[in-house]
């Protein structure tokens, strides 16, 4: 979000090439907003800024492999598996959850794309924008209590920090998570084989179309809400009814982004076949409006697994035995062909489903 | 260009409409569309704005004539929507 | 996109893939009857957007080439005209723009960045959004960047029609495509047996407007819309046009196409906009094929309002490698472009083929472009 709140009609914007007191010229690079779409200049600046920068641990999955999480040993028979995750939504209360609600789940999530099911224990760190009313930080960490108890896990530490009025914008809230998981029992997002079939396992776009709609003021009438919840029980279920060998929570940049992700990390290629795809009929319109792929906006309730081929349709029936899977589908399989790339079936014909690059915006063209 | 949505008009309030578009609904701007419309007609949607009133029987017809046109007999169904038999025009593989 | 929506049954008739395998059949008939390899250009951005989401050039005959001709007013808006809403902006004004022009960049910057700079620029989804603005904002100056081609012209026209308040203006760089369809045709090297014209551009101007052109090149088109079944009948009936060496027009629209058009929209857009002669990116002048807001409405034109200092500047170095004009004439493929994928990317990107949503460079990197498919 960017704060226009000091520039008006007088105001150009300076962009002389003096320095600043922040001490940087216009020579300097600066971060965008493009460096926070999670796509390629986000890579790049993740590359730049922290795992070129810190030496890697003794992991099973360290930094560099920026996988969900991260997962280390402790002792002969376990792993600690860590992740954090920092929240910024505009706006903070939204149809389907709020801020705290996607904080939780969010790193609740990350943890169980790990295969780390049984959260240890949640931190929760909130920056907050003075003179923001304390009864929104309450009703925040009143549905970070819910999701958590959704969740099984609960916050055991956390701080707190206040920026002055426009320095920021109302609230942030960074959370990490830590579960411990049998020694070799993590899922890393790279552990596709040719041929496992790939599950998703519930509608996708829900979450991009529903909080852009909401934010832009397009009034579509009742039906579109965030699918922001916990999946570790989903997760659970599925690991417990056969073999998963890679997860990951297609969030910001969609289904195509963690599909391509999960093909090129492996190595390998992903067919998939569009029409198996679960996407709401809501989702699914108001894509068509606003010329936005359901594919390649967020979801924050949903996982993309890999399943082993004979596992598949008992791993899908677990999904579907749980409400938060009932949508769940079998959408595609991993091939030994075009490697790093996913292709999709569209009934028609078939064509590369490429990630997207950027925030989605509406278009009329 | 340019992204055109077809939809169903539910309602209507001075120059802005409501239309269904399949799940969702949406306002539309009628002032530009070609010819008044009322609730239960459908438009074709472009930024805001219902550019065209799609004529009911329209997509019958169309696919009709793309039917027509399948079995050889396109020039019939242009003259004559519906037309099922026909000359065939010589296409082979029908 | 797969959907589970139930209503709206009509619609998903022309996404039919037993029709889409039937019309495809009849494709291969046709080429098979032509004997020789066949290029058909299509001059919009949605039409790209289609063939490329649905996958169908993996489907047709693999002597048909479809390509893209200067169909994508993203494209085609030329780095000044960003320049000028790029430096109202940063005067402290707030712009309202289409998200399809959002990232494109300008001389030295696109909207974007500007707003990552700390300017006032929003993306709205429809000319009337922009308007609203104005009215939640009197004491702020509401430019309206109105960009794309007369189908999106009807509504800035209808916008400035209904009584906009006084703080707002429109920055047009609004283009017309049948002037830029004409010179496309008469350049040398273009080998185009077929156009495929844009259907909703057509909603508002009709498809009599092409008599003439079929007539003085010699050269059939064909009217089609955008579901998959749509794009495969309009080119079916082109092949058959071009086997018969026929210079034909036919409409394959008639949903939303007739003869005439949208009368009252014609007319609307007339009385709001002009033509004069301008450069469409890449693809030198093009006579009569921007809209200028007429000499009526001055009152409302940004330029006449405002005194835009725009400073050219330095171009970029690498504008010079950049083919986006040839890539948008038909003339070459995005993969014939030095900077294709390296230096011009979508998140870098050199011309706004590589930008738009709709240019035939971005839609190539994203989908695979020609497929091996």
């Amino acid at each position: 979000m960017t704060n226009t709140d000091n520039v008006g009609e007088d105001d150009a914007v300076e962009t002389d090439g003096d320095a600043n007191s922040d001490g940087y010229t216009d020579d300097d690079e600066v971060i965008t907003h493009a460096h926070g779409a999670g796509g390629g200049q986000m890579t790049e600046l993740v590359d730049a800024v922290a795992v070129s920068q810190f030496a890697d641990a003794a992991a099973d999955v360290g930094l560099a492999a920026l996988d969900d999480g991260s997962v280390q040993p402790i002792d002969d028979d376990h792993s600690v598996v860590v992740t954090t995750d920092s929240h910024v939504v505009t706006p903070l209360f939204f149809r389907g959850g709020d801020i705290g609600r996607l904080a939780v789940s969010g790193t609740v999530n990350d943890l169980a794309m790990m295969g780390a099911t049984e959260p240890l224990a949640l931190t929760s760190s909130l920056i907050i924008e003075a003179g923001t009313p304390q009864t929104t930080v309450e009703r925040v960490t009143e549905s970070m209590r819910e999701a958590c108890e959704e969740a099984g896990a609960t916050v055991t530490t956390g701080d707190t920090k206040v920026m002055g009025s426009g320095e920021m914008d109302t609230l942030a809230i960074n959370t990490t998570g830590v579960a411990v998981v049998p020694k070799g029992g993590h899922v890393p997002d790279a552990g596709l084989s040719v041929g496992d079939r790939l599950i998703v396992s519930g509608t996708v776009g829900d979450h991009g179309i529903s909080l852009l709609s909401e934010r832009e003021g397009f009034d579509f009438g009742g039906d579109l809400e965030s699918d922001v919840q916990p999946v570790n029980d989903l997760v659970r279920a599925a690991m417990d009814a056969g073999e998963v060998t890679a997860m990951k929570d297609p969030t910001r940049g969609g289904l195509a982004t963690v599909l391509n992700e999960m093909a090129s990390k492996a190595d390998v290629g992903i067919d998939v076949e569009e029409r198996s795809v679960p996407v709401s009929g809501p989702v699914s319109s108001a894509g068509e409006v606003l010329g936005i792929e359901p594919f390649d906006v967020a979801c924050e309730g949903v996982v993309v697994m890999g399943v082993a081929s004979e596992d598949a349709a008992d791993v899908l029936d677990a999904l579907r035995d749980n409400p938060k899977g009932e949508d769940a589908a079998i959408v595609g399989e991993v091939v030994d062909d075009h490697t790093g790339q996913v292709v999709l079936d569209t009934g028609f014909g078939r064509r590369y489903l490429s990630p997207p690059e950027g925030e989605q915006l509406p278009r009329i063209c | 260009m340019c992204l055109g949505i077809p939809g169903e008009i539910i309602e209507i309030d001075g120059n802005e409409a409501r239309a269904e578009f399949w799940d969702v609904e949406k306002t539309v701007r009628i002032d530009v569309v070609d010819e008044a419309v009322e609730v239960g007609d459908h438009i074709l949607n472009h930024a805001g704005f219902a550019i065209r009133k799609i004529p009911d029987d329209e997509v019958e017809e169309t696919m009709e004539i793309y039917e027509s046109f399948l079995e050889g007999d396109e020039d019939e169904a242009l003259e004559e929507i519906g037309a099922g038999e026909g000359e065939q025009l010589g296409i082979e593989g029908r | 996109m797969a959907t589970n929506a139930e209503s709206g049954d009509d619609e998903l008739q022309f996404r039919d893939p037993e029709k889409a395998e039937q019309l495809t059949d009849e494709l291969e008939a046709l080429m098979d009857e032509i004997g020789e390899p066949v290029n058909v250009m299509h001059v919009c951005g949605s039409h790209e957007q289609a063939i490329a989401k649905f996958g169908l050039r993996s489907i047709l005959p693999d002597d048909l080439t479809v390509r893209m001709g200067p169909g994508c007013p993203v494209c085609v808006t030329n780095m000044p005209e960003v320049d000028e809403a790029v430096a109202l902006a940063e005067e402290g004004k707030i712009v309202a723009t289409y998200g399809d022009m959002f990232r494109v960049p300008g001389t030295e910057k696109s909207l974007a960045d500007a707003r990552d700079e700390g300017a006032d620029v929003r993306v709205v989804y429809s000319a009337s959004e922009a308007a609203e603005i104005a009215e939640e904002e009197p004491d702020r100056e509401v430019i309206f960047f109105a960009t794309g081609f007369e189908t999106t012209a009807a509504p800035t026209a209808a916008v400035l029609t209904s009584d906009p308040p006084e703080n707002f203006s429109v920055l047009s760089a609004h283009k017309y495509v049948p002037p830029a369809m004409e010179v496309v045709a008469e350049m040398p090297d273009t080998d185009v047996d077929g156009f495929l014209a844009a259907g909703h551009a057509a909603t508002i101007t009709g498809y009599g407007l092409f008599e003439d052109f079929v007539e003085d090149y010699e050269t059939p088109a064909v009217v089609g819309g955008f579901e998959p079944i749509d794009v495969l009948y309009a080119l079916a009936r082109l092949l058959e046009f071009i086997r018969d060496d026929e210079a034909g027009l036919e409409n394959a629209y008639p949903r939303c196409v007739t003869e005439e058009g949208n009368v009252p929209a014609k007319q609307q857009l007339w009385e709001v906009f002009d033509t004069t002669s301008g450069e469409w990116r890449g693809i030198a002048e093009i006579p009569d094929a921007n809209l200028v807001l007429s000499e009526d409405y001055a009152h409302f034109d940004a330029r006449e309002r405002f005194d835009i200092d725009v400073d050219p500047g330095a171009a970029d170095p690498l504008t010079e490698d950049c083919i986006c004009g040839d890539i948008m004439a038909g003339q070459a493929d995005p993969d014939e472009c030095e900077l294709f994928g390296e230096e011009c990317t979508p998140q870098d990107p050199v011309g706004a083929c590589m930008v738009s949503s709709e240019g035939t460079c971005k839609i190539w990197l994203e989908y695979g472009g020609q497929p091996d498919l």
